[in-house]
């Protein structure tokens, strides 16, 4: 019987042994669970794992992120011995920092000299209080510790404040260790972005090319400048709608008065609106936006005044309609069945209403002529309008219509460095296939 | 003064917006978000206002000269003028909010939805239109809009080639167009900012 009791206390010692040793794992697992990331260095208690911490990183280094407004760190290192190589047990790395002074405060918390005041606000000496500020994965040898710039922002930290930063690298078990400190240093911004030069060097470029070409041209020098069809078709459209005593419709699309091809329509509707008030035919602007009806509406006036027929202009030629976009459609499709227009101009920032309105002007047998920069437009007014400005043809315009000679030269300063892109491209493409990495790596932006 | 006062106002702004663009301290970015995003709302909250009463003194003179479909300018009227009252009132008294969420969710947007829909049908008529095979170049887009269609249709053993010739008429004539075509859109629209700050091109302001 002793024998028979002594399997059994045997058997129920080794279910306890099996239950402890099942709980203390699922201990452990938990623990690594439930403290994956840690806030401070205080929450990695090396002393709880049974695993040797691997090794630190190594050549830390902390500097000002460049090119930006401020408030943000770049770090880089030579990542742990035992990352990708000698134990392979790196889980992470994460970033702590500690001000040198923290704030700012509106006047000392306390009295003694760890108080300092900068430009009419308090700092306090802290160093020593760190911070995770963010954790990496493994492999990694770079981060960037951005803050926010107002004051009211949780992450913010303030620029011309020193800062240290250290790097602890975290076992695949829970260990640490700890780099060496580096700082402090400061955050600040810079005044102009070093990764933008060859944009200065092309606009100014550009720039000259432009003034030299209208300089020519004042200058008397003839330029040459390839025939548009839909521009050549603007006066005959206009005379059309004459001929049959219908209005014509002028839409400068949903575009706001900030977007380049609004203003580009501005500029074709001043000349457009001349030529109408010449003919005396009957134009009708309606307008998605009201302060681009304000505008619309003092281009118009000032196109008829200079027509010499500033009596004709009355302000519902223009009109705001509403800034929804299908009930801004319905509306135009209703005055185009309505008013039968003879001619009808899209010109400006068009989105999905653009084949709407075709359609419909179409349907009704209006001459239509329409512009727009938006390349996923295009293809729905090449399809339904009787000429279409494609592009950049739409800012062209108006220096075709007015045929002046600075205008011109403006066109032709345009055509001059799309060749000069032209040949720059040619030479990437070579550069690429004859792997000449100094070329290719020449015009890259770092924006 | 009249003319020069607007041209000086555009070439300094136009100028900054320029010089800002190449300079990220905060102080630049300070005088970006003053200008460029607090300035608009407020315009805009006026310019809304000269909106509503060119809406209101159009729609009032079509119904009282009796022009044609004047009907519609006193559906306009009570629409906006009912929507407004009961959005503004229902800021202060939230049973009518109910009311104005009401109108907006049973009228507006089934009306803009059936605005919406009627763009399937223009594209199929659209579409006909271009596809008609009158000359080689239409006989391509054709051809080119065929395979680019079949890539969603099961075509069994052919699914695979019909799919990496869609891709490739996508990814390398088309992207090329594309591209060129923005290219020259980037080049007009530095070419027309520079001509609007340097004062070249001043038609906009009734003045050739």
């Amino acid at each position: 019987m002793d024998g028979v009791a002594d399997v059994g206390r045997t058997a129920r010692l080794r279910v306890c042994i099996i239950a402890a040793t099942l709980l203390s794992f699922s201990a452990l697992a938990s623990a690594q669970v439930e403290n994956p990331v840690a806030d401070t260095a205080a929450v990695y208690p090396a002393a709880t794992i049974a695993e040797p911490p691997p090794a630190p990183i190594t050549n830390l280094k902390v500097k000002d992120l460049p090119n930006d407004h401020g408030h943000a760190f770049r770090l880089t290192w030579t990542i742990s011995a035992d990352d990708t190589g000698g134990r392979n047990n790196v889980r992470q790395y994460a970033v702590l920092r500690t001000p040198a002074w923290k704030g700012p405060f509106t006047e000392p918390q306390g009295a003694g000299p760890g108080w300092r005041n900068e430009q009419g606000h308090w700092w306090h000496l802290v160093e020593g209080e760190w911070d995770t500020v963010g954790t990496i994965p493994s492999s990694t040898a770079e981060y960037v510790n951005r803050g926010g710039k107002a004051r009211e922002s949780s992450d913010y930290f303030p620029d011309y404040v020193g800062f240290s930063f250290k790097v602890l690298t975290v076992g695949a078990r829970g260990s640490i260790s700890e780099s060496a400190i580096f700082g402090p240093v400061e955050s600040s911004g810079q005044w102009f972005h070093a990764g933008k030069t060859w944009v200065v060097l092309a606009v100014l470029v550009y720039g000259g090319l432009m003034l030299t070409m209208v300089r020519l041209a004042r200058g008397g020098k003839e330029l040459f400048i390839r025939p548009l069809a839909g521009i050549n078709a603007v006066d005959e459209a206009i005379g059309r709608a004459t001929e049959m005593g219908r209005p014509i419709l002028y839409v400068l699309g949903l575009g706001s008065p900030d977007e380049i091809a609004t203003i580009a329509s501005f500029t074709i509707l001043s000349r457009v609106a001349k030529k109408v008030a010449e003919y005396q035919t009957e134009l009708i602007v309606p307008c998605y936006d009201s302060i681009v009806m304000t505008i619309a509406q003092e281009t118009v006036k000032q196109a008829y005044i200079d027509a010499g027929r500033g009596d004709d202009y009355h302000e519902d030629m223009v009109y705001f309609v509403t800034q929804n976009q299908f009930a801004y459609v319905a509306a135009i499709n209703g005055t185009m069945l309505r008013r039968q227009t003879a001619t009808n101009f899209y010109l400006g920032v068009f989105y999905a209403e653009s084949l709407i309105l075709a359609e419909t002007g179409s349907l009704a047998g209006s001459i239509q002529i329409s512009g727009t920069d938006r390349i996923t437009q295009l293809p729905f007014f090449v399809v339904a309008c009787d000429y279409t400005l494609i592009g950049e043809e739409l800012y062209a315009a108006s220096a075709y219509l007015g045929r002046e000679p600075i205008l011109l030269g403006t066109l032709k300063a345009q055509d001059y460095t799309k060749a000069v892109l032209m040949v720059l491209m040619g030479l990437g493409v070579l550069a690429g296939i004859l792997n000449i990495a100094w070329l290719t790596d020449l015009f890259v932006l770092n924006i | 003064m009249k003319r020069q006062f607007p041209l000086i106002i555009i070439f300094s702004l136009g100028l900054f917006m320029v010089v800002q663009y190449f300079v990220p301290h905060e102080k630049s970015e300070f005088f970006y978000e003053f200008i460029a995003l607090d300035w608009p709302p407020i315009i805009g909250a006026f310019a809304l206002m000269l909106g509503v009463i060119s809406l209101t003194r159009v729609s009032i003179t079509k119904i009282k000269r009796k022009k044609e479909a004047w009907g519609y300018s006193i559906v306009t009227l009570i629409g906006l003028f009912t929507m407004s009252a009961v959005g503004v009132v229902g800021y202060h008294y939230p049973p009518l909010t109910r009311a104005f969420n009401w109108n907006f969710n049973n009228i507006m947007i089934p009306i803009s939805a059936t605005m919406f829909s009627l763009l399937a049908f223009f594209i199929a008529s659209a579409a006909y239109r271009a596809f008609r095979a009158r000359s080689v170049l239409a006989t391509i887009l054709l051809v080119a809009a065929i395979i680019v269609m079949m890539r969603f249709f099961p075509l069994g053993p052919l699914t695979s080639v019909v799919g990496r010739a869609s891709d490739w008429i996508l990814n390398v004539p088309n992207l090329a167009a594309k591209r060129a075509i923005l290219i020259g859109v980037g080049l007009g629209i530095v070419s027309t900012a520079m001509k609007v700050i340097l004062g070249i091109e001043r038609s906009y302001l009734g003045k050739d």
